[in-house]
């Protein structure tokens, strides 16, 4: 009923415009061509300037009244370190034209009015003007050079790429229909190759590739957490269609394009926190975040800095949303150090796991830094542990045989640093072995084993004399040989601290 | 009222004592072009007609754009409202929820966008606008009794008939139109995985675009050869208006850079079709790993916006040109800087091929490359600066009449003076990085190329409709359409610079999502109900149209404007060869108003004894 009731009043309005041009046609033809000319002139004429004078004053009244929202105004500040040169560019430019806009609408319009029809009035015959135009052509040249010059001084700095030797952080953010997903390259700082070919939904939505051992360590996360201060080198991807990775306050913006990774540069300047302080000292900021509910905390409080999507990539494109959180370098190394990798977490040992059964140098490491710090407590003359005997569960023997394999390496080079720092150290190292086979023979390996190790130390670097290599066989089980599991326990060398 | 007898009796006098007798009446008696109904008013060769079609097609086409933008615009500024209203014209793109409150589609929403921007930059601005004043003024104003091919001119419009009537399919199709925006970047536009839109859809859309290639194509060879070879005696290239120059270099520009789009969607064809990878690599949709490696999608954007850049000025330079003529007539004062404004035009259109990068600084191409886009671009404001303010300088001194015609010419001129500085900010790589893909640049564009155009547009319909329909539009119903156009114009895209500047994006289908972007309801519903009311101000301008067509006050002098120009020298509604006798000869260039204390003086008056020539 509205809707009808819209449309006709609509429909009369059109009408009545019509039957007012049809009246004002006639009365021009009553009064006669010149005179309607001279009505016409005059009243548009002044229409013009009233105009004019209402629009420029609405463009400062509402420039005034958005103010902070212009960059670099108010509140609407850079949190990056290349953000404000931007602001900068934007504000110069914006005077420059600014003046422009003004004058020449002044000039529009007056003359227009100025000028308006005259009965009588002689124009001014000027075809051209040669020193004016060098004047309006010299002037705008100038202007343009100074924006060019300080546009293109900005740019290359704002979109240098990263150096041989630079500090920074590189992280990856790969857009797909319609989510970022980020990730972040873990302990080597480095991130893994990966290739679309592998992409599994579900399983491996980047297309990682595990083989590459950079990415054992890769880690995503839900939120943009970045360190204040730190370059920032953020590797873009996109896995389906063009996306856009923007950061609307640190100026950041670059398309996201499949099968070309881009990249975009920036250092936050401020933490969230700090720049909620900065929102609090205005008062637009200290309204409810909600406007329905004045119980809701302060939108200064609310503020989060957000990463969007700038390029139309669907139906989806305008939630594409994902909280970013810019902390102390403090915050950020706890962060980090609760991420989990998604390799350790989602695919070790699962059928995607290339190395699936084996071991891998990430374990490997990891558990190298663990026999170093409980190699630490039991050399610690003050802790009065008692416990001196380490069992190394990470030195591996080819099957059935003496020889030592590579992956022994973590273990055994934490070892040896300890001969090197402690010249006196006298060590126990003994072999032992599950209840599988002949006891004898068992005997024989474990013995031959523990000589493995100590030609091993020996060679790098221990004195053989401090080392008393000896085989146990299946004698002393630390695990229920029944299962499998504690078979594998029992095979083991234990490391024995004598004296030091 | 009797000056104007005279004149004319004295005109025709002249046509017929000096003018250049091409024995037009001893080829044919009667026209054999034009026996029936069907070569009269379908499948007729004559310019005129031709232009006719073009500017109603292009009217219903406009039509059709702006309706689409309104409901764009509901959505935008009332994004929780009640839209099952809509639902008897929108069917199943509104989704009714149990509660019975009405959504539109987000899906929908994309291809509204998506058809908006294709059928205004390329139907209305290019088509309807080009096509329109191109084919009536070309032969009018160089003395041509037509187009140098009149059939291929009739293929033009009958090509860009067609493709708009597959896009007008397009909009029924069960998986709906093309919604990947109206660059159609891929691999959103290849991939139908990726969107419903980019089914058939997008199919349609580049069999469309292509026909409409096919028909710039044909019209631009035809206006550039009529104009080098059809030009009357005594018309040398430094005395056409500025209109004809403007047709001209925007001709010259399209038949240049729509090949080059032409071959964009052919190897976007492949992609979708034939399995090539052009724009195609390391590409996993919708669970699906495609087996396409190697490709671009930006080499799509480089020959897409190698048109895409020229095309914003094949939109603006025939404006251009409108408004140059119709204010220097209605400022009764010759066209200040007349070599300027010329050179001006060729400056534009030779730096407009060298400067397309600057829609793709945040794209991924080598940064350093976007050195050369930025000084190009930026170069581009000193000949725009100078047309500024020789518009301004011819405005100075006049005896400016006060119509319809010339208030779109003043509104051109201050919605020029807006977007065009708006560009410095954009052309600024810089800067670009924030206001890229913001409503800074949607502010930008329409108000430098849509409403901007759209005025030149405006100017010409209202002054020459006299030429083309042998009546006057009726002026008062003109002024209301001006302000309420005026107005409402800078109040929808006025306010976008400030959602620009706060980082707000475009094409998002809702603001909500984001902190950043949400807290500007007012100012969106602000912008719905001010576009709403300029949409109803182009039906006052849609009725004054067709009810002056009809029932306006009726042409009573061949020259109503005392305007000095060739086409206000054939009678009142010239037949087919415009001129009933002799062509008639030039000797003079179109802009001697107020010479000499003689108010006009016609193209085809010789020189006075002693007298000089005004601009040489």
């Amino acid at each position: 009923m509205t809707s009808l009731i819209i449309i006709l009043s609509v429909l009369l309005l059109l009408i009545i415009i019509l039957q007012i041009g049809r009246i004002n046609e006639i009365t021009a033809g009553l009064r006669g061509e010149e005179e309607t000319e001279v009505k016409n002139a005059n009243s548009n004429g002044i229409w013009l300037v009233i105009y004019c004078a209402i629009f420029l004053i609405a463009c400062f009244v509402s420039a005034y009244y958005y103010l902070p929202y212009m960059l670099g105004y108010g509140p609407h500040q850079a949190a990056s370190a290349h953000g404000g040169l931007i602001d900068n560019l934007f504000s110069v430019t914006l005077l420059f034209t600014g003046i422009v806009f003004v004058l020449c609408h002044i000039a529009l319009f007056w003359f227009s009015y100025k000028y308006r029809y005259k009965v009588g009035r002689k124009i001014l015959f000027m075809p051209d003007n040669h020193k004016l135009e060098i004047i309006w052509t010299a002037i705008p040249a100038l202007v343009m050079t100074i924006l060019v010059v300080q546009g293109l001084v900005t740019w290359n700095k704002v979109m240098a790429d990263v150096k041989d030797g630079d500090d920074f952080i590189e992280i990856e953010a790969t857009g797909w229909q319609f989510a970022w997903n980020l990730r972040y390259p873990g302990a080597d700082g480095k991130l893994g190759v990966k290739d679309y070919r592998l992409i599994k939904p579900g399983k491996n939505e980047l297309g990682q590739d595990w083989n590459d051992t950079r990415n054992h360590d890769d880690f995503n996360a839900n939120e943009l957490v970045l360190p204040k201060g730190k370059k920032i080198r953020v590797r873009i991807s996109a896995r389906d269609v063009l996306h856009n990775f923007y950061l609307p306050h640190f100026r950041v913006k670059m398309d996201a394009v499949p099968g070309l990774p881009t990249y975009f540069i920036f250092t936050p300047i401020k933490t969230t926190d700090e720049y909620r302080q900065e929102l609090r000292k205005y008062p637009e900021y200290n309204i409810p975040s909600d406007p329905t509910d004045p119980k809701s905390p302060p939108k200064w409080q609310a503020f989060d800095y957000e990463l969007a999507c700038a390029e139309l990539c669907g139906k989806g494109h305008y939630s594409m949303r994902k909280l970013v959180k810019i902390v102390n370098e403090d915050e950020y190394n706890t962060w980090l150090s609760a991420q989990k990798s998604y390799y350790l977490t989602s695919v070790r040992n699962t059928d995607e796991d290339p190395f699936k059964g084996k071991n891998v140098k990430i374990e490997l490491e990891s558990k190298a830094i663990e026999l170093e710090s409980n190699l630490r407590k039991a050399l610690d003359t003050s802790a009065n542990s008692g416990s001196r005997t380490l069992v190394l569960d990470n030195i591996y023997f080819e099957t059935g045989a003496s020889t030592l394999s590579n992956d022994s390496e973590y273990a055994l080079n934490v070892i040896s640093k300890a001969f090197t720092k402690y010249p006196n150290l006298k060590v126990e190292v003994s072999g032992h072995s599950d209840n599988v086979g002949e006891p004898a023979s068992n005997l024989t390996l474990s013995q031959e084993r523990a000589n493995s190790v100590k030609n091993y130390l020996t060679s790098k670097g221990a004195n053989s004399g401090s080392i008393n290599a000896i085989g146990m066989g299946q004698n002393r089980p630390i695990a229920d040989n029944s299962t499998d599991e504690g078979k594998a326990k029992n095979r083991r060398i234990e490391f024995k601290i004598l004296s030091f | 009222m009797s000056s104007h007898n005279t004149s004319t009796k004295e005109q025709d006098y002249l046509i017929e004592s000096q003018g250049y007798d091409d024995h037009f009446h001893e080829h044919h008696h009667g026209d054999k072009y034009q026996m029936n109904f069907l070569t009269t008013y379908i499948f007729s060769q004559d310019h005129k007609m031709i232009a006719r079609q073009f500017l109603i097609t292009g009217i219903f086409w406009a039509f059709i754009g702006a309706l689409m933008s309104l409901v764009f615009r509901i959505q935008l500024g009332f994004p929780d409202a009640d839209l099952s209203w809509l639902k008897p014209f929108l069917g199943k793109w509104i989704v009714v929820n149990e509660a019975g409150i009405g959504k539109l589609e987000p899906e929908f929403y994309y291809a509204l966008v998506t058809m908006h921007g294709t059928i205004i930059v390329f139907f209305v601005l290019t088509a309807g606008l080009s096509g329109t004043f191109s084919n009536l003024l070309i032969p009018l104003q160089i003395g041509a009794r037509d187009m140098a091919s009149p059939f291929l001119n009739m293929l033009s419009y009958w090509f860009f008939f067609l493709s708009g009537a597959v896009m007008f399919y397009s909009l029924f199709l069960s998986t709906g139109p093309f919604s990947g925006g109206w660059v159609a970047y891929p691999p959103l536009s290849a991939l139908p995985q990726a969107s419903n839109g980019s089914g058939n859809g997008m199919t349609l859309w580049l069999v469309s675009l292509t026909l409409f290639v096919v028909s710039v194509l044909l019209g631009g060879i035809n206006y550039i050869t009529t104009v080098l070879n059809l030009r009357t005696k005594g018309m040398t290239m430094w005395r056409m208006p500025l209109t004809v120059w403007a047709f001209l270099v925007t001709a010259i520009l399209a038949l240049l850079s729509f090949p080059v789009l032409a071959s964009g969607f052919f190897l976007l064809i492949f992609d979708r079709s034939l399995g090539t990878s052009f724009y195609l690599s390391d590409i996993f949709v919708n669970g699906q790993i495609l087996d396409r490696i190697g490709g671009s999608p930006i080499l799509y954007q480089h020959l897409f916006w190698f048109l895409g850049h020229p095309e914003v000025y094949i939109i603006i330079l025939p404006a251009m040109g409108l408004v140059s003529e119709v204010m220097s007539v209605h400022a009764r004062k010759p066209i200040f800087g007349y070599r300027a404004m010329v050179y001006s035009i060729m400056a534009i259109g030779f730096l407009s091929f060298i400067v397309w990068a600057h829609h793709m600084f945040m794209s991924g191409v080598n940064p350093f490359l976007s050195n050369f886009f930025v000084v190009f671009t930026l170069i581009i404001a000193v000949p725009s600066a100078v047309k500024v303010f020789n518009w301004i300088g011819t405005l100075y001194g006049g005896n400016i009449r006060m119509n319809t015609q010339m208030l779109f010419c003043i509104g051109f001129v201050s919605m020029f003076i807006s977007g065009g500085l708006t560009g410095i900010f954009l052309g600024n790589s810089a800067i670009d990085i924030q206001q890229h893909d913001t409503y800074f640049v949607v502010a930008h564009f329409h108000i430098v190329m849509g409403v901007a155009a759209f005025f030149g547009m405006f100017a010409g319909i209202y002054n020459w409709f006299p030429k083309m329909f042998g009546r006057y539009m009726n002026d008062t119903m003109g002024k209301i359409h001006f302000w309420i156009t005026m107005i409402g114009a800078y109040a929808v895209f006025g306010p976008m610079h400030y959602l620009g500047m706060a980082g707000v994006p475009r094409r998002y289908y809702r603001f909500d999502t984001f902190d950043a972007f949400k807290g500007f309801d007012d100012m969106n519903k602000f912008i719905t109900i001010a576009a709403a009311i300029t949409f109803l101000a182009q039906l006052v301008f849609i009725i004054n149209f067709f009810y002056s067509m009809y029932k306006g006050k009726k042409v009573t002098t061949p020259n109503p404007w005392k305007s000095n120009s060739l086409e206000w020298t054939t009678p009142i509604e010239p037949g087919h060869g415009n001129w009933p006798g002799k062509i008639p000869t030039v000797h003079r260039w179109a802009y001697d108003y107020g010479k000499d204390d003689r108010e006009f003086i016609q193209q085809h008056i010789p020189l006075r004894d002693g007298e000089q020539h005004s601009s040489h």
